[in-house]
Formats: structure tokens, C-alpha cells, sequence
């Protein structure tokens, strides 16, 4: 009997230093990648015990980007973080130096495994002939969109808006302000958050107009039938960059920094890509790209840094309080 | 032990039930509300002073406290006449309305707003009644005094529940036929003894509804300087990182809602003495 548990103890033993313990990682996300993390937590799964043997197992956190951003600053212990945009991991970085402040040069393309723009989804057989910004803002028009105050996403809508009138008004600031009230002053509901003006849009049947991200667009489209809606590009719009980082310091702390950073490292692979696609955000490998090109028509893209010069300094004009979105409803 | 031998009182361990007392609350209540003054305390007052006459605070605090009364006032109301019938009057299926009246309690807020929304939006079942005659309700402030009013109904009914229970019958068949009328019978001798736990129902379904966020953001539809609660403005400075300046609306609330809460105090024992000395 003695000799039995001796020989088992030696088995377990044995197995359990051959194969690698198993490892965890929490990745702190946003509301609308849900979808997407499930399937591709389950490929990276699969790939690392494939390449070193190991079992993975990656927890998802979701909720509103700047929620996740300040959890993660109060002491929630993410390995690492894929949020919608890049103020939200700035100030993660500033704020708790877990994450190194050059965390974007870190990985290709800024720090974005994939991309995503602003478009429109309107009615089916676009009733209001809804074609481009300018559209949005004429006079009987409703056009719905999140509170950019509360809405990490809808500030992109809000910038993208605003890039289009820099662009078409020659840069004129009276011009420009006039355009953003004017759009603004046709939204009747703003909803805290994206998944909110969804509801208010497709279930409410409240306005014309939804300025959503693309990704959400065709997933509204597929989940309420693509028989009641349409998408319109407009001929420009905003490049929207939904960046991932390590949380270096976290990762050092549970010894995944390896695990961690191969974990968005394979982000980039023309596998995860596909899975990307298929959720409705852009690749960045050209490959899977042209694949799916019918799916995502190529459009201008303005970028945040050109037109804005970066997350920072556009946080401050638009959003702080005082700024342009503030300035739009204060009485005159 | 001279301090325990002392006779405070003849029930015994008083030392004991009061140091536990002030070590609860201190944990529970006190430390909280001392992180967030100090928190708070981090700005200058000349900053403060400019957060809270801001235009958009000032009229979201308009709003949180007049949604909050309004919706508080019709609960008494309507609170009283459901716990008067719950009490009064025994009807087929009474144990359900009765569990129904807690319904608002159990219900995460989030889907009591977005059931209400669903009802009252213009192309909802109510809202779609509603819009011709001109009255909207989901994405107005009436939509929500509806939603607060909702959240409330439990407070009123559980504190008025018990005093009318104890409440005997007998003394206001008495009064009936002591020749005094419907209206004076009401009036004389049962509201003055209902009106100190009808009282407190409405500061608890008030002091609910002022911190409440989750119903409200789905049927407010959030536009600023219209339909912006107190609650959303700390939201939204918290989106900018902005934990001061979220604090010094937090204490801010706080401070309202404790003077009126006082107030509220004050008339109860007052309201409480006049029915005990009748």
C-alpha cells in the first residue's frame, strides 16, 4: 500500500513538473470587443500550449473604456489592457506608472492590432438621404449618438464630425463651432454609452441617423436584420485606433510579462486577423485585408494626431469641462 | 470598571453595544464620508466655489432635488393608499400585490430604466397613447420623476405598513360615531398618527431617489442643462479623471441632502409629539 501512494506521489510529481504550470492573464477591455476577445482567447489559448505546452487562461473584464481605465488605476491587477482609446491608457500611465509613458511605440501600428471608423446607420432605403456629415447637421434631421462625456467611443463620432468641418470649412473656427451645434442641436437623446444609443436607435426608433463605430454598425445589422437598416460611408471619416498595452509592472508582479506580451504580440497574426474581421473591426495584415475588402469600403481617414495633435490635446479643447461639447449647450 | 458600574440604564452591556456602535459606523459610514471630504479638500476654495455655481451643476442640482421631491410627494401619497388597502381591506390575490410593492427594491435599477424607457418611449405602449395629446415622458424630466417615483414606492409603504397595522379600527369607527365626517375622520385622526412614519418613508424614498443613477440615465436621455442629473455630472468628471473636482459634487449632495434630511428629522418628532400628546 505504502509502496502504491510512493510510486502515485512520484507520477504526480513527475507530470506536473513536466508540463508548465498553468497560467492566468486578465485583460481589462472595453464594452464592444466582447464578442471578439471570447474567439480569440480561445485561438491564443490553443497557439501558446501548441508552441510552449503551457495552459492559458485569459479572464476578460468589460464595461464603458473610461470605467476600465480608472479600475485599473484603482488597483484592479490587469496584465493587460485593450481599451477604445488612447487618453484612457495615458492616463493609466501617468497616473500609477504601471505602464511604461512610450507604452504606444511598443508594438506595430501605434499600439492597434486592428482599426475602426465612424460611419452611419440609417433607416433602411435611407429615407432622409443621409450621404455625408453636412447631412447630419440640416435642419429636420434626428440623429442619435452617445454622450461623448461619458463615452470613450462617442468622442470619436464627435472628432470625426469636427475633422470633417476642419477639412470642408477651411479650418475656421467660428464656421466649424457653428457646423458642431447645429449637429448636436439635432440629438434629441445621449445616451451614456454606445450600446445604449444602439437601443435608443434600433429599438426606440428614435431618429434618422446613428453615428456609430463601424464594427457596431454591422453588428447591429446582423443582430436586428440588415431587412430594416442601412450603412453609409461617408466620403471621410476618422481613423479610430482602439490600442492595447502590456501593464508591464502588474505583469512583472504575476510573472506573465512573457506570456502578457506574446498575448498581444499574436494579435497580429494573419490568424487572429481573420478573427478580427469576422468581428467587423479592420485588419492591419494586407492579406486578410483584401480578403474582407468588400466588407470594409476604403474611405478617407483622418487621424487624431494630424488633425488634433493627439488624444491629449483634443481631450482638453472638446471634453474637459469648458471645452467645445460643453460650449455647444450653454445658454447664450 | 467605574465607568461600567455606573448604572446608565438597566439593561446590561451597555459599554460593550456602544463601543460596537461607534466602531460600525465610523467603519461603515464615518471613514467613507472623511476620504471623500479630504479628497474633496484637494481643490482651493476659490475652484470649489466656481464648480458648484457653475450653470450646468446648479441646474442638475435643480433637477436631482425637485425630481427627487416631486417624486417623493406623489409617493405619499399614492404609497399611503397602497399600504391603506394592503391593511384595511383583505381581496383575492393580496399576499402578490404585497410582494409586488418590493419588486422596485430587488430590480437592478439599470433594468428598471430600461423598462421604463421601453413603456414611455414615443413608440411604446404608454408613450404611444401619450404623444398625441402632447406629453412626452421618456427623455424629459418627467420621465424622470416616473423612474424615481418607481424606485421610492417600497419606502413609503414599508414604514406606513406597521403604523397603520397597530392602528386600531376601532378608533376611527369611534370617531365615525362620535358624528365626525369621512374627511375629519381622515384628517383628525389618522393622518396625524400615520404622518411621523409617513414622514420618515418620504425622506428614505427621497434621500433613494437624489443618489440614484441607474434608472435615471436610461430615461433622462441626458442632455445637458435639461436633463442631466447630479449623479451624471460626477460620472462624467470621473470619465476626465477628474477625482476632485467628482468629489466636491458628491459632498456637495451631501450636504443638501443632510440639511434636508435634518429638516425632515425635525418635522417628524414635532409631528411626533403633537399625535402623542392628543
Amino acid at each position: 500500500m505504502k509502496f502504491m501512494i510512493a510510486v502515485l506521489a512520484t507520477a504526480v510529481f513527475a507530470t506536473s513538473a513536466s508540463a508548465q504550470k498553468a497560467v492566468e492573464l486578465l485583460n481589462v477591455s472595453y464594452d464592444p470587443t466582447r464578442e471578439l476577445y471570447e474567439q480569440y482567447n480561445a485561438a491564443f489559448a490553443a497557439h501558446w500550449k501548441a508552441e510552449k505546452g503551457q495552459e492559458v487562461t485569459v479572464n476578460q473584464s468589460h464595461g464603458g473604456a473610461g470605467k476600465q481605465a480608472r479600475a485599473v488605476i484603482d488597483g484592479l491587477e490587469a496584465d493587460v489592457v485593450t481599451l477604445a482609446l488612447a487618453y484612457d491608457i495615458d492616463a493609466i500611465a501617468q497616473k500609477t506608472q504601471r505602464i511604461p509613458a512610450d507604452w504606444q511605440t511598443k508594438l506595430p501600428d501605434n499600439s492597434t492590432p486592428y482599426y475602426s471608423t465612424v460611419v452611419f446607420l440609417v433607416r433602411k432605403g435611407n429615407p432622409k438621404g443621409v450621404k455625408d456629415w453636412d447631412d447630419l447637421a440640416k435642419a429636420g434631421i434626428s440623429v442619435i449618438t452617445p454622450n461623448p462625456k461619458t463615452s470613450g467611443g462617442a468622442r470619436w463620432n464627435y472628432l470625426a464630425a469636427w475633422a470633417y468641418a476642419a477639412d470642408t470649412l477651411g479650418n475656421d473656427d467660428a464656421k466649424i463651432r457653428d457646423f458642431i451645434t447645429r449637429l448636436y442641436k439635432n440629438v434629441p437623446v445621449l445616451d451614456s454609452g454606445a450600446r445604449g444609443s444602439t437601443t435608443t436607435f434600433v429599438q426606440r426608433e428614435i431618429g434618422d441617423a446613428y453615428i456609430s463605430w463601424e464594427n457596431e454598425a454591422h453588428l447591429a445589422l446582423r443582430e436586428f436584420g440588415a431587412d430594416k437598416f442601412d450603412i453609409v460611408y461617408p466620403p471621410a471619416s476618422i481613423l479610430a485606433e482602439p490600442p492595447v498595452t502590456v501593464v508591464e509592472r502588474v505583469a512583472k508582479k504575476h510573472g506573465t510579462l512573457e506570456v502578457a506580451t506574446a498575448y498581444l504580440e499574436y494579435l497580429y497574426s494573419p490568424e487572429a486577423q481573420e478573427i478580427i474581421a469576422k468581428n467587423f473591426y479592420r485588419p492591419r495584415n494586407e492579406e486578410v485585408a483584401n480578403k474582407y475588402a468588400t466588407q470594409f469600403p476604403a474611405i478617407t481617414l483622418f487621424t487624431i494626431d494630424e488633425k488634433f495633435g493627439g488624444w491629449a490635446a483634443a481631450q482638453k479643447a472638446h471634453f474637459d469641462d469648458g471645452g467645445t461639447f460643453d460650449q455647444i449647450y450653454l445658454p447664450k | 470598571m467605574p465607568i461600567l458600574n455606573k448604572r446608565h440604564s438597566v439593561l446590561p452591556g451597555f459599554g460593550i453595544a456602544a463601543g460596537y456602535t461607534v466602531l460600525y459606523l465610523s467603519l461603515i459610514v464615518l471613514m467613507p464620508l472623511a476620504a471623500m471630504a479630504l479628497r474633496a479638500a484637494t481643490m482651493s476654495p476659490g475652484d470649489i466655489w466656481a464648480l458648484i455655481t457653475d450653470a450646468r451643476v446648479i441646474a442638475a442640482c435643480k433637477l436631482s432635488f425637485g425630481a427627487s421631491f416631486a417624486a417623493a410627494l406623489v409617493n405619499i401619497v399614492f404609497g399611503l393608499l397602497v399600504a391603506w388597502v394592503l391593511v384595511r381591506y383583505s381581496f383575492p390575490g393580496k399576499h402578490i400585490v404585497d410582494a409586488l410593492v418590493d419588486l422596485p427594491f430587488a430590480l437592478p435599477t439599470a433594468v428598471a430604466g430600461i423598462a421604463l424607457t421601453t413603456l414611455y418611449a414615443p413608440n411604446g405602449w404608454l408613450g404611444k397613447l401619450l404623444a398625441p395629446i402632447g406629453i412626452k415622458v421618456a427623455y424629459t424630466p418627467l420621465g424622470i420623476i416616473v423612474a424615481l417615483t418607481f424606485i421610492g414606492l417600497p419606502f413609503v409603504v414599508r414604514t406606513v405598513q406597521p403604523v397603520l397595522e397597530d392602528l386600531d379600527r376601532e378608533i376611527e369607527e369611534a370617531a365615525m360615531s362620535l358624528g365626525a365626517t369621512r374627511l375629519q375622520t381622515f384628517l383628525r385622526v389618522l393622518l396625524p398618527s400615520v404622518l411621523p412614519a409617513l414622514l420618515a418613508g418620504f425622506a428614505m424614498a427621497f434621500a433613494r431617489a437624489v443618489g440614484e443613477y441607474g434608472s435615471v440615465v436610461f430615461i433622462s436621455g441626458n442632455m445637458p442643462m435639461k436633463t442631466e442629473i447630479l449623479p451624471l455630472l460626477i460620472m462624467t468628471k470621473l470619465e476626465q479623471f477628474d477625482y476632485a473636482g467628482a468629489t466636491v459634487i458628491g459632498v456637495l449632495m451631501l450636504v443638501i441632502s443632510f440639511v434636508l434630511l435634518f429638516i425632515v428629522n425635525l418635522l417628524q418628532r414635532w409631528s411626533g409629539n403633537r399625535a402623542t400628546s392628543h
